[in-house]
């Protein structure tokens, strides 16, 4: 296959058990992670090194496995929202929209318009917030925490801050936000919320000029980046990368333009691509796209219809949603890729509780790419390339 | 007997006085390099030790003073124990020849430019004995990061420093200041050859004191800790010590070679100079440590073998067909 072959540039069979293919090799095993300060929390990967150079990596999950699947079997439909949010805790509105959209779809309940905007602001802010996050790591990753990163790193978390300030306004919560329901949102908009975002969002578009000269725009920077840690497209498409990973692979797919969910059918969504597929692309594109996410905000943060913010029934229990069985599968395009939940009805407290529920996390996938795009790069691109994925191993996990 | 007419209790007494002023500022250089560093990120830094943090490095010693030392099992004890101390040691050791003044030298060596190099390449083993001794695989790469960057990085250094040796014909720093007193800092005479030499001199100096953006033995987002991974408390200071106080003789070797030392156009000469030249480069290397990201280590070792190295060589002869057709 193209896609595996162009992966293996140094010749070593991916799914390969090195100790016994190869005892003269007389290579070192380096247990990268789970306590490493650059895994991006508690991933393992176990390297075979040849001198620095990497020749093969296997990649270890679970080490923050919480079962929330399992746990989703239990609780009722509207008790979930909570539970999501940690599943991916950089952007939790995205993971609680996504687990929301396929209840209501199992449910058959529809959302009113003013949330649906709703739901397209927070999130377009969370997007711009997690790619904040991302810069932020990457620059940590690239620079270390004594370094020039800190500045880039301590840069990004201050705006990152004022969009969290936004969210606070709103739900009353920094960062676990339970703001989303079935059937809508639970924090209807208030009075000055819509002139904040839009000032805080002046501040962030004049600020990522700043950005783009401390990273895409710094030379060491660029050495570092460019040309490393190279993922090819079909091969992302193999592995079932999405988002800003896959984009820059060259691969024109975005849920928001692709698959509308929400208002995006109404909006004008430019998907932003980029050719090279290496470390370099991804960064461009996440700048890009947070500041296609501003303007998206700023179209339709005056133009929020009137309206109920939750079109479900007042609930008087928790167990008054109920399917008796059916499935659904809903998805949206997160920071990160596609967030998808797909959802079996008909389980415990008399149907009060979904039978099965399977949450699809972009990380996962992009982790998998790693034994293919790994061997034949130093440690120090390891790091690299392993932040440049946007990896949230509470999401990989679950 | 005034102690300081017998050698061995003035070597004592000069040693005594270096070392304490050396480490005071060198501790001050922290906090202000934490201060800068806090202002360049829209932060405050140390505030609470002390008037504006001033005593922060200190609360930060002692914190590392009352630490528990842990020796891994597997760890080679001499080379893991001996290590942090020598390297300390070599880093200290150098500033015995710097002049800080007119007639302020601890000892003032006809070699002096050469125990500078000598010693501060020494710091090679030292280094290499944390690495090996830890049994550790993050400290062993970067130990071994760092030996292949101090060899690398040593020639360009030495070749740089051999420029003021050519101009001013002499290899004692003392003698190198007073010829620029004389006939201007080599910085901006003769033109060309000083400048250039500077560059390469400082920035192989970022290198051998593993500064960002050339701290690639110690990179924390790679290798943990590189060499320092397993050491704790007073080991753990005295490397981080041996970092600082390697940068900021760093800054005073650059100052007195070719910024003139304590002179300044001949207008009050003295201490004052050196420490203000000091501070300026130190306050550099800070702002460059704050803003860059690091390099790859095999893109380090292009940047002295493929620039560095070749370019010494030429502002070297240059220098020498300087002195040969112009004299001074």
């Amino acid at each position: 296959m193209d896609a595996i072959a162009s992966a293996i540039r140094v010749g070593i069979d991916p799914h390969l058990d090195l100790d016994e293919y190869d005892p003269a090799a007389d290579l070192m095993v380096l247990n990268f992670g789970p306590q490493h300060p650059s895994t991006h929390g508690v991933l393992r990967l176990k390297l075979y090194l040849d001198g620095e150079t990497i020749v093969k990596a296997d990649t270890f999950m679970g080490y923050l496995h919480r079962g929330k699947e399992k746990l989703a079997e239990k609780l009722t439909y509207a008790q979930i929202t909570p539970i999501v949010d940690k599943i991916d805790y950089v952007a939790p509105m995205t993971t609680e929209q996504g687990v929301n959209m396929a209840y209501e779809a199992l449910l058959g309940i529809e959302v009113p318009r003013r949330a649906l905007y709703l739901r397209t602001i927070l999130a377009e802010l969370q997007r711009i917030a997690s790619h904040l996050l991302w810069v932020a790591t990457m620059s940590i990753d690239l620079g270390g925490a004594l370094g020039g990163g800190t500045t880039v790193f301590m840069h990004c978390f201050r705006e990152r801050e004022s969009i969290l300030d936004l969210f606070e306004e709103l739900t009353g919560c920094r960062f676990h936000y339970n703001t989303h329901c079935i059937g809508g949102n639970r924090h209807d908009i208030t009075a000055g919320w819509p002139k904040k975002v839009k000032a805080t969002l002046d501040v962030i578009d004049s600020r990522t000029a700043e950005y783009e000269s401390l990273t895409t725009g710094h030379r060491v920077f660029r050495e570092r980046m460019v040309g490393v840690g190279v993922l090819p497209g079909d091969l992302a498409l193999e592995l079932g990368i999405t988002g800003p990973n896959l984009r820059a692979s060259g691969v024109d797919y975005d849920l928001r333009r692709d698959a509308p969910f929400h208002i995006y059918d109404e909006l004008d969504v430019q998907v932003q691509t980029e050719k090279a597929g290496d470390c370099f692309a991804r960064t461009l594109v996440r700048i890009r796209e947070m500041r296609e996410s501003i303007r998206i905000v700023r179209e339709i943060i005056d133009s929020v219809p009137e309206g109920p913010i939750n079109g479900a029934k007042p609930v008087k229990s928790p167990t008054q949603f109920k399917a008796k069985g059916g499935q659904a599968y809903a998805c949206l395009e997160g920071p990160r890729g596609e967030v998808g939940t797909y959802v079996i009805g008909g389980g415990d407290n008399r149907g009060a509780s979904p039978y099965r529920v399977k949450f699809r996390s972009p990380s996962m996938h992009a982790l998998s790419a790693l034994p293919y795009i790994l061997p034949g790069h130093s440690i120090s691109d390891c790091v690299a390339v392993l932040g440049s994925l946007d990896p949230i191993l509470g999401e990989v996990d679950r | 007997m005034n102690p300081l007419e017998h050698p061995l209790l003035r070597g004592l007494i000069y040693a005594g006085v270096v070392v304490t002023v050396l480490l005071i500022i060198v501790a001050w250089a922290i906090w202000f390099e934490r201060k800068f560093a806090a202002r360049m990120q829209s932060r405050v830094g140390p505030t609470l030790v002390g008037p504006m943090g001033l005593l922060q490095p200190l609360a930060d010693v002692l914190k590392l003073l009352q630490k528990e030392q842990i020796i891994p099992e597997n760890a080679d004890r001499v080379l893991f124990l001996l290590a942090p101390p020598l390297t300390a040691f070599f880093a200290i050791a150098t500033a015995a020849v710097i002049p800080f003044g007119p007639e302020m030298i601890a000892a003032d060596l006809d070699i002096g430019i050469l125990w500078i190099l000598a010693i501060s390449g020494l710091m090679v083993f030292p280094v290499w004995m944390a690495g090996w001794g830890s049994s550790n695989k993050y400290a062993l790469l970067g130990g071994m990061r760092a030996v292949a960057q101090g060899i690398s990085y040593e020639i360009p250094l030495v070749l740089s420093a051999l420029v003021p040796v050519v101009l001013t014909g002499s290899l004692s720093l003392a003698d190198m200041v007073e010829f620029q007193a004389e006939h201007g800092w080599l910085i901006l005479w003769p033109p060309g050859p000083g400048i250039i030499a500077f560059v390469i001199f400082f920035l192989s100096s970022l290198a051998e004191a593993n500064r960002i953006p050339f701290d690639i033995p110690e990179a924390e987002s790679e290798l943990v800790a590189g060499i320092g991974t397993e050491y704790t408390g007073v080991n753990f200071a005295l490397l981080q010590l041996a970092e600082y106080v390697h940068t900021f003789i760093a800054s005073m070797v650059a100052a007195a070679i070719f910024f003139g030392g304590w002179d300044f156009f001949g207008i009050a000469p003295g201490l004052h100079w050196m420490v203000l030249k000091t501070f300026a480069l130190f306050f550099f290397i800070t702002w460059i440590r704050w803003s860059f990201v690091r390099f790859r280590s095999d893109q380090l070792m292009a940047l002295a073998w493929r620039w560095l190295i070749p370019i010494s060589l030429v502002v070297l002869m240059a220098s020498a067909c300087w002195v040969f057709w112009a004299g001074v």
